[in-house]
């Protein structure tokens, strides 16, 4: 069965270079690029134009895409590169993740490309390379949008009981029981993507202790999640929960189906602690909700007393393209033009910023003035811009393995199932895995 | 099978060249199942032995031998017990479900009415949806704040389903047990159509009753569909994961992490190929052991398994 099917494959590619002709330099006629990203909308919509475009700017050299949920894309990747099937463009957050592929020796070392395409690298946020750089070497190209987290509101809700967004933690806390009197719940959460929680606690740690707090986690520093700011914020974190700060049922809502969101466009919660991608969603499938105006945001508020400075942010500042180790070097040359070209083009920028998210292309802001999400997309930069730290999300910056350990943990904290000092212990065994 | 190849042997010792070339040929038919037996089965199994005694995060090629460590870290570790105790939680609270409710739902569906034929079809519906358009279309209809609780304004339904560990496990049990439930009313419909009815005629005629029929004739005659639907029963809900994995992903937190799902994450979204592999020999020597309990109970009459409806 494998033969003919070889056979016919091959048949195929010796076909492709016959009927271009004439080719020029580079790229061989018929190789094609594989390239595999998250299906959800609006993005996927962007990230299948970009590369619409750049298959009909080079006829010769195609990139062939594949779409994948989010959850399932991150198992199917690393099955894919185990298995030496991975696509030949290797979509991902980068930080851990990214470091175990090279580890593995799966993705391209890219420090050489891009000291001899400058401007490629000059056309690129700079803050945007730290997730892409393992000991010291670039593996991965920046792309797509910088994605901070941001805290939603919804202003309906405000209205409602009378109160004001929260300027402090104590804010929140006196907020709870005035919007469960009135029947909304404070705040959405979709708790069994487990990810959503962990925001939560990125925002404790570096509000209460400052960044050095996750900072000596990942230097493999022993018992780091035994500060006492740590179990502080830990146990901060359970109090909201106790007095039910968070939708009832979160533990069984997910973040992939958008139905956090749901919950706040729809005006059962108050409040929503999430991506900045979550805007673009809310105003797909938000009704009038984001263009009626009703959507509020802001950074996350200061805890008093606390040593962090309040302009920090987390999230991703950026996603990221590597290239397989195992693609054959046509496939190697299609993705770099990618890179080089239609990936940084003025067009992707431009739709990127349509879709209410603010690219890691330098110069995108020429963009906003026309768009009636100016000011999210000023926001965004905005914090980008003012902080001092922008905290990769903790479970893209630790190892595979940490990272389902601290998921774990991270979720049966918030079932109230264990408690501060259980967590610190548990996650304290895996440092520096 | 065995009766199958053991039946040339009666033949008497009169003709044994003809016996051996007989044997001979009868053998090689056995041959394509026993080669897909060895590439899917054997050869896998051996592989993953291999495995849970190596260090490897099953991305790279360097695959590199590490004795015991892998069989220390999963042994020494609490998710351990906790996932083979939520895994024979699961197990036998479904058996208890499904196997009362199977026989009788079986023994009404071998009544020869229209009726009964017609709902035959119609409770054979659940199984053939997969499990994982199962597992979606009962999270949307659970959901607390968008399910069926508040879309249809029933308070009652309006409960954390699967944010709360011990309703989480029920509603496990209970999904499983309505997909599964029409298949092993099936066995139990063939089996009791397999009773000789002159059985029941010479029960009627000393005066038992219909309740006294049943518990006398039909469910000792069954003997052997209880045992061959517990087996399926029982080693199907050790390897149950589709179904959790996409319900509850083994959560809230790790009330429904049974070993196939807590082997899943440890191999493929914490990279330890190691102690998943460990977790996966764990699993087949659970389930090699149960089955071989369970023939054990049904006695060693082989002749009797022409009552094994499957």
């Amino acid at each position: 069965m494998g033969l003919p099917l070889g056979a016919a494959l091959a048949a195929c590619g010796t076909s492709g270079p016959g009927t271009t002709g004439g080719g020029g330099q580079g790229g061989s006629g018929g190789a094609k690029a594989s390239y595999w990203f998250l299906s959800t909308e609006p993005q996927e919509g962007v990230r299948r134009r970009t590369a619409e475009r750049f298959n009909q700017a080079n006829p010769d050299g195609q990139i062939e895409f594949t779409t994948f949920q989010n959850d399932a894309f991150k198992t199917k990747i690393k099955t894919a590169i185990g298995a030496g099937e991975a696509p030949t463009i290797i979509w991902g957050w980068g930080g851990g993740g990214l470091r175990s592929y090279v580890q593995a020796g799966q993705v391209e070392d890219l420090t050489s490309w891009f000291d001899e395409n400058q401007a490629v690298k000059d056309a690129l946020f700079p803050s945007s390379f730290g997730a892409a750089t393992v000991d010291g070497k670039i593996y991965a190209m920046p792309c797509e949008t910088m994605q901070p987290i941001v805290l939603y509101y919804d202003k309906r809700a405000f209205d409602k009981i009378g109160a004001q967004p929260p300027e402090s933690w104590g804010d929140i806390m006196d907020l709870v029981p005035k919007f469960n009197a009135a029947g909304i719940a404070p705040f959405s959460l979709g708790g069994q993507s487990r990810w959503t929680n962990m925001m939560w606690l990125e925002f404790l740690f570096d509000r209460l202790g400052g960044p050095e707090v996750f900072q000596a986690v990942f230097d493999a520093e022993k018992d780091a999640w035994s500060h006492p700011d740590s179990i502080k914020a830990l146990t901060m974190m359970q109090d909201l929960i106790k007095a039910d700060g968070f939708i009832k049922g979160f533990s069984s809502v997910t973040a992939d189906s958008n139905a956090d969101q749901a919950l706040l466009y729809t005006g059962k919660a108050a409040m929503m602690l999430h991506g900045g991608w979550t805007y673009g969603s809310m105003k797909q499938d938000g009704g009038d909700f984001v263009s009626g105006g009703n959507l509020g945001y802001m950074n996350f508020p200061p805890i008093d007393g606390g040593k962090g400075d309040p302009g920090n942010t987390v999230g991703n500042p950026g996603q990221y393209m590597s290239i397989s180790s195992k693609a054959t070097p046509e496939q190697k040359e299609i993705a770099k033009k990618f890179f080089a070209t239609e990936l940084i083009s003025d067009t992707s920028a431009k739709e990127w910023v349509e879709t209410g998210a603010v690219p890691v292309i330098k110069g995108s802001e020429k963009h906003f003035g026309n768009s009636e999400d100016a000011d999210f997309l000023n926001f965004v930069v905005g914090i980008a811009n003012n902080a001092q730290v922008f905290q990769q999300s903790w479970d893209q910056a630790l190892s595979p393995t940490a990272a389902e350990v601290l998921l774990d943990n991270i979720a049966k904290l918030f079932q109230l199932s264990i408690g501060p000092e259980d967590f610190a212990s548990n996650m304290n065994a895996v440092i520096g895995k | 099978m065995s009766t199958f190849v053991s039946v040339p042997s009666r033949g008497g010792r009169s003709a044994a060249a003809s016996r051996v070339r007989g044997n001979g040929s009868l053998a090689w038919l056995a041959v394509p199942a026993l080669v897909v037996f060895l590439i899917f089965a054997v050869i896998p199994l051996i592989g993953v032995l291999l495995l849970s005694f190596t260090t490897w995060d099953g991305l790279g090629p360097d695959i590199s031998f590490s004795g015991l460590t892998s069989w220390k870290s999963v042994l020494s570790d609490p998710g351990l017990p906790h996932a083979l105790w939520v895994t024979f939680l699961i197990m036998a609270l479904s058996w208890l479900v499904q196997t009362p409710a199977s026989i009788l739902i079986g023994v009404f569906l071998a009544g020869r009415q229209r009726y009964r034929e017609l709902l035959a079809v119609l409770y054979f519906i659940p199984l053939l949806l997969s499990s994982a358009a199962i597992a979606i279309t009962y999270k949307a209809l659970l959901d607390p704040n968008f399910g069926l609780g508040a879309g249809l304004g029933l308070d009652f339904l309006v409960q954390d389903w699967l944010g709360e560990g011990s309703l989480a496990v029920g509603v496990v049990i209970f999904i499983v047990s309505w997909q599964y439930i029409p298949f092993h009313s099936l066995l139990y419909q063939g089996g009791v159509r397999q009773i000789p009815r002159s059985m029941y005629e010479a029960a009627e005629l000393d005066g038992a009753g219909r309740v006294r029929q049943f518990f006398s004739i039909t469910l000792p005659q069954l003997k052997y569909t209880i045992i061959t639907s517990s087996t399926l029963m029982v080693v199907g809900s050790l390897t149950l994961f589709d179904l959790i994995f996409v319900l509850t992903a083994g959560g809230p937190g790790d009330a429904t992490r049974v070993l196939a799902v807590d082997m899943y994450k440890r191999g493929y979204n914490a990279n330890l190929m190691g102690p998943a592999s460990a977790i996966a020999v764990i699993l087949v020597l659970v389930g090699l052991a149960l089955a071989l309990f369970l023939r054990r109970l049904g006695g060693r009459d082989s002749s009797a398994s022409q009552l094994e409806g499957a």
